[in-house]
């Protein structure tokens, strides 16, 4: 029988692929022939940067599991013996533990830069969604993986992050041990905790980058202009005018944002891999104690802010199921940014000054609940996490209001862009 | 097999039923997987009672004991202790115990069958850390008026020489009183109710 022959005329082994496998094609329509907007910044490095450290930490992920034991009794001794007697065992470890710090810091910079040029804006809603399901399956993600070395931090920082299901009424308590697998955490409670860690949960990452892609692509990438470049295609192409192949013009730009960025990551990994006590805590250099907790526990910098909300929400009639509302809330609400966004342009840089000034307020709210979730508890810190909080939601639940009846400036044709 | 036309009635329910019992099948088969994530059976036999000896307690000393893997505390408290009690009533959530944080045989604010014992489930009724062991007062950084307690290093919950949570802090209740009885005037079985109690 004979076969269609492929539409790109290849010939050879690529042709012989090609009959049976879109493999140029996928080529042309994810690299050499998916238009960018030749406006992109430097904001614009942290989604390929997510990718590399998403790669770093599936491989060394890897690697770490054939030297663990996920074993309450072994699991502390084995990541010990990684450390000690593993060749390369401490590269692979602080390259895994560092990368889940720089995952967060990424990440964060990756969806600031929507925020700043409305990329959760029609018609991107759904990657702003799957960019949001991401960021749950990462929390999710990084706590599993904080408890399974089973420190002293580890085995209380389950405790308290599994007990906030404790805090639902009616089923609560029987949520946590049905959680724990047994009525504290214990050995049934770090084995399903790696088995979510190494498999589930990277699983659900990857296929949601994969959808954060594919509808990347269908749509098209926004820019600090926040103009569609597909408004404007050469006639006689069918390309943007603005837009540019992102292979080869964006994979050599992120080739410099990659070299950058592993000068400083890599920095952090040889020379401080414990990034100050705070890529890892120092109460985790001692083993669980479950009869012990902490003088001080907190939780991974990357939680601080939500944490901060935790702390500072006072228990009500009888429960604290409120500090766990407010924490949640605090991540759902990202979810509604696309439709509470109303002003009539995307970017900063055409808004007036009343989105710039609420935009200031946030990132400092933000800046200061992760600080004072990072520090023990205190009236003052209380006080200013509480500010804080109120704050932090204000900018989402006022963001309908602010962002219509604000001036905003005219948003030109094209993108603008000085030629290099 | 005939050769006539398309019966849409019998297409219908054909595959409403097939949706059917492919959908009660998938259900069915949720059970396993959701139910592996209950306490195996080694876990529930976990659970025994433990004696504590307590005929070497100094007075003011603190023990710590495992029952159900939880932190455990006995406190043989002074008479001073005791006294202090009355002097925070005001500062605290609920000075009477009238939630069911304790077993029905234990009454008032010493929350004890005898008072100088105190028997508590060290696991801080918020988030489930387990405060730490401050008699010591005056202490500022605590509170005002501390006569000596519980502080839960987690996330600033504050309870008092019988496990009783202070008012404006995260943990809603007071610490647990569990099930417990004295065997002789030397030992204390936690996890037991006195004979006849229960």
């Amino acid at each position: 029988m004979a076969i269609t022959p492929n539409p790109y005329k290849t010939t050879g082994f690529l042709g012989w692929i090609d009959d049976r496998f879109p493999l140029t094609k996928l080529w042309k329509d994810h690299l050499s022939e998916y238009y960018a907007p030749k406006n992109f910044n430097f904001w614009y490095y942290f989604g390929s940067l997510a990718l590399l450290v998403l790669v770093n930490q599936l491989l060394t992920g890897i690697w770490l599991v054939m030297h663990y034991k996920p074993d309450a009794a072994q699991a502390w001794d084995s990541v010990e013996y990684i450390m000690r007697d593993v060749p390369w065992g401490d590269t692979l470890r602080y390259l895994h533990s560092t990368g889940a710090s720089a995952f967060f810091i990424v990440v964060y910079l990756h969806m600031y830069r929507g925020i700043l040029y409305g990329s959760h804006r029609k018609p991107r809603e759904l990657i702003w969604l799957f960019g949001c399901l991401i960021f749950l399956m990462l929390m999710a993600e990084a706590f599993c993986g904080y408890v399974l070395p089973w420190g002293n931090m580890s085995y209380w920082g389950a405790q308290v992050i599994i007990n906030l299901f404790g805090t639902i009424p009616f089923v609560g308590p029987d949520l946590v041990v049905w959680i724990q697998g047994d009525y504290v955490p214990s050995d049934a409670t770090l084995n399903r905790l790696f088995s979510l860690h190494v498999i589930a949960l990277p699983f659900v990452l990857v296929g949601l980058v994969v959808a954060h892609l594919i509808a990347l692509h269908e749509v098209g990438s926004n820019n600090p202009d926040g103009v569609e470049i597909k408004k404007h295609k050469d006639p006689n192409t069918g390309i943007p005018l603005d837009g540019i192949p992102f292979h080869p013009y964006y994979t050599v730009k992120d080739i410099v944002g990659v070299s950058v960025f592993l000068i400083i990551f890599l920095g952090i990994v040889f020379l401080a891999p414990d990034g100050g006590g705070y890529f890892l805590e120092k109460p985790n250099f001692t083993p669980a104690n479950p009869m012990s907790t902490p003088p001080h526990i907190t939780p991974a910098w990357y939680f601080g802010a939500f944490y901060a909300m935790l702390r500072a929400t006072p228990s009500f009639a009888g429960t604290q199921i409120w500090g766990v509302i407010v924490m949640g809330a605090a991540v759902v609400i990202l979810f509604f940014m696309p439709w509470l966004d109303r002003s009539p342009v995307k970017s900063i840089r055409y808004k007036g000054p009343i989105f710039k000034i609420a935009l200031a307020i946030f990132t400092v709210s933000f800046v200061l609940l992760n600080y004072y979730g990072m520090q023990p508890p205190s009236p003052f810190g209380t006080l200013v996490s509480r500010f804080g909080t109120v704050l932090y939601f204000l900018f989402f639940l006022l963001m309908p209001f602010y962002t219509k009846m604000e001036k905003t400036k005219p948003v030109p044709e094209r993108v603008t862009h000085e030629a290099h | 097999m005939s050769n006539q036309g398309v019966d849409p009635g019998r297409r219908r329910f054909l595959t409403l039923t097939t949706a059917v019992v492919g959908g009660a099948g998938i259900v069915a088969a949720t059970v396993p997987f959701l139910a592996s994530w209950k306490p195996s059976e080694r876990a529930k036999a976990l659970g025994a009672p433990v004696e504590v000896d307590i005929s070497k307690m100094e007075a003011g000393q603190r023990l710590v004991v495992a029952w159900r893997g939880k932190p455990t505390w006995v406190l043989k408290r002074t008479p001073e202790m005791l006294a202090s009690l009355k002097k925070v009533d005001n500062d605290l959530l609920d000075p009477e115990c009238k939630a069911d944080q304790q077993p029905d045989y234990i009454k008032g604010e010493a929350r004890a069958i005898k008072p100088e014992i105190l028997v508590l489930i060290g696991v801080c009724t918020h988030l489930g850390c387990s405060p730490g062991f401050r008699p010591d007062h005056p202490a500022p950084d605590i509170d005002p008026n501390w006569q000596g307690g519980f502080y839960c290093p987690c996330h600033g919950s504050k309870f008092d020489l019988s496990g009783r949570v202070y008012k404006g802090v995260p943990a809603p209740l007071n610490l647990v009183v569990p099930p417990y009885h004295f065997d002789g005037d030397m030992k204390v079985v936690i996890g037991e109710d006195p004979k006849g109690a229960a």
